[in-house]
């Protein structure tokens, strides 16, 4: 069975990187398979340890062959904590992702089929938390529960259900008028099995969208929290908050301590963005928030 | 409806938002676990009674609810509270003190965003193919590049390498301009100063081209697609069939194509405000997004509340002017 999952599987990927934005997608599945294999196998990939100063290593050594990204101003290998600290950002972002959908999407299934005063509630407080400048929220939520992955998670949570709940209800006034469904309910389907066996399929490839874009959004959110030391503590490698220990020595001429973790947001970041981009090119769904 | 009129209902309704946002981080502040007196004194032990002592001076000993009404009481006021760190100081003057330095940054930030949407937006939508995509590309990669870091690879070039610009601050020092707004450009021009204008606007271009050019994506994305769009409607054949000039047809053709952007500037407005907060930690610029991160790692609860409270109400009040721009530019608009 598993190799039927598999090939399952890798029917439907194949499936939507032919089509409209399918080089977007694929490059985007690409970088994001790339990151998530260097940080399953990152004790494999390392050459050091993250926080430990290997025998001969310099302190704020630049690039070399020994040292492909440099070395940092304790001596640490600044590759091997870029690698270890893959595991950090993926792990804070497809949690939170993951939460994110979980509470967001069950409200706006709801929210948009039942409509009625909670909608309305429910539509006033997303929309006003949508407004909120996200970082700065997180900020907010991160600095009372205290620096952890689990808390950053939580913060980046708060922020990004707003934006699973709100799509997923615009998908839902969609389809709620659509013959179909109408028709279901008019041979009496209750109404949980309207939303989950015929409404939720179709908002799926909206869904998948707004993981793709939310998430991207998030990984640069999560960055500026471990910016701020709210996701780990230093010489936890993270590369948010090597970022900030590494401008120190920026006007000293070490800009490879900036250069590398910051090259790595960009790029994570970029993969889930080129993710949702084609998605979104291959279903015809509008973006969120960037427009 | 007259315009006066919509923009008074367009206020009452901010009521509501600035509630609930200031709900949620009321909930955020003082309902989640953790105790933010112990978090302000540190790990060190300190006697119960000189916990209690600070509770009452803060009145955090009194049930939640009353905490809320009383700090609800004091926003409308103007009064966030003392700060938890640094005795005596009170929260909304320096709040005050900070504002015009984000303002500032912000609206400098918006421009350059707008500017280098619509240049790079303009381009590809008129010379499209490659040069469209390279735009394209160029609308994603802006988007997804974390501030600090561009932040600090133009210091390295411009700052460390060129030594052509200052790395961080708002102006040297010895040429603050008299003070009359707050904003240091808008404060020299009005005095003549001409010394502090040079120092100010040295110390803000690369603030606000980190922040602009991280924004101008989605501005690039806009103006591209909606551009190319008018371009290739019927009215531009039109124009082009009378014989007008290219150029004229893309004046008409751009302004056809405001709407979906001021739409975008109101979507954009917490990217620009939470993006100024990374600018301003980048370049310490002295602003409120620098003070809530100094604060957040003072733990300074008050501090961090009355912040965060206070970007909620500039939230909700400057939606209103993007809605009344919007209101004014698009004649379908309904008020």
């Amino acid at each position: 069975m598993e190799g039927g999952l598999f090939s399952r599987l890798m029917g439907v990927v194949a499936g939507l990187v032919r089509g409209p934005g399918g080089l977007m997608t694929a490059t985007g599945l690409a970088i994001i398979t790339m990151f998530a294999l260097v940080a399953i196998a990152a004790p494999w990939i390392a050459p050091y340890p993250p926080d430990v100063r290997p025998p001969g290593a310099g302190l704020l050594e630049p690039p070399s062959l020994r040292h492909p990204f440099g070395t940092n101003d304790l001596g640490y290998d600044v590759f091997s904590r870029i690698v270890w600290g893959a595991r950090v950002v993926l792990k804070v972002v497809l949690l939170s992702s993951l939460m994110s959908m979980a509470v967001g999407v069950p409200l706006g299934l709801i929210s948009g089929y039942y409509g009625g005063p909670l909608d309305r509630l429910l539509s006033m407080v997303m929309d006003s938390l949508y407004a909120f400048p996200g970082i700065i929220m997180a900020i907010a939520v991160a600095s009372v529960l205290g620096p952890s992955t689990f808390n950053a998670a939580v913060a980046l949570m708060v922020v990004y259900v707003p934006t699973y709940y709100r799509m997923t209800r615009a998908r839902v006034l969609e389809l709620k008028n659509e013959p179909f469904i109408e028709a279901l309910q008019a041979m009496g389907a209750p109404g949980w099995v309207i939303l989950v066996r015929h409404i939720l399929p179709n908002a799926a490839p909206t869904i998948l969208v707004v993981f793709g874009l939310a998430s991207a959004d998030a990984i640069l959110t999560e960055a500026g929290l471990s910016f701020f030391g709210l996701v780990a503590v230093y010489p936890q490698p993270d590369w948010g908050l090597d970022l900030y220990y590494g401008k120190n020595y920026l006007l000293d001429g070490a800009w490879w301590l900036v250069f590398f973790p910051g090259a790595s947001i960009l790029l994570l970041a970029l993969g889930f963005a080129l993710l949702g981009e084609g998605l979104s090119e291959r279903f015809r769904v509008r973006g969120g928030s960037y427009g | 409806m007259s315009l006066a009129r919509y923009v008074a209902v367009r206020l009452l309704l901010v009521v509501p938002t600035v509630l609930i946002l200031y709900t949620i981080v009321f909930i955020v502040m003082r309902v989640l676990p953790g105790d933010p007196v112990q978090a302000a004194l540190g790990v060190h032990y300190v006697p119960p009674e000189e916990l209690e002592e600070l509770r009452a001076k803060l009145g955090l000993d009194k049930p939640l609810y009353v905490q809320y009404f009383e700090y609800l009481a004091g926003l409308l006021r103007g009064d966030l509270g003392e700060s938890m760190v640094f005795q005596g100081r009170s929260v909304w003057e320096d709040i005050k003190d900070k504002f015009p330095a984000t303002l500032e940054l912000t609206l400098a930030a918006f421009t350059v965003s707008v500017i280098i949407g619509f240049v790079t937006g303009s381009i590809a939508a008129v010379k499209g193919g490659l040069v469209d995509r390279a735009m394209r590309v160029y609308g994603i990669i802006a988007y997804t590049m974390f501030i600090p870091w561009l932040g600090l690879m133009l210091i390295y070039i411009f700052s460390v390498e060129l030594k052509l610009l200052p790395s961080g601050g708002r102006i040297d020092p010895r040429f603050i301009p008299r003070d009359v707004t707050g904003l240091y450009i808008v404060d020299s021009i009005i005095t003549g100063d001409l010394r502090a204008l040079a120092s100010a606007l040295e110390h803000l271009v690369l603030p606000a081209l980190t922040l602009g050019i991280v924004l101008s994506g989605a501005y690039t994305r806009i103006v591209r697609v909606h551009l190319a769009e008018a371009l290739r409607s019927e009215y531009s054949i039109a124009y082009r069939a009378r014989g007008l000039r290219e150029s004229k047809v893309l004046a008409h053709a751009l302004r056809n194509s405001m709407v979906p952007v001021v739409t975008l500037m109101g979507l954009q407005l917490a990217l620009l405000l939470g993006g100024a907060v990374l600018t301003e930690t980048t370049f310490s610029w002295p602003g409120l997004g620098s003070f809530l991160v100094e604060r957040v790692m003072y733990r300074d609860y008050t501090a961090v509340q009355g912040a965060v409270v206070v970007f909620a109400v500039i939230v909700s009040l400057t939606s209103i002017i993007v809605d009344v721009v919007y209101a004014l530019i698009d004649p379908r608009i309904r008020y």
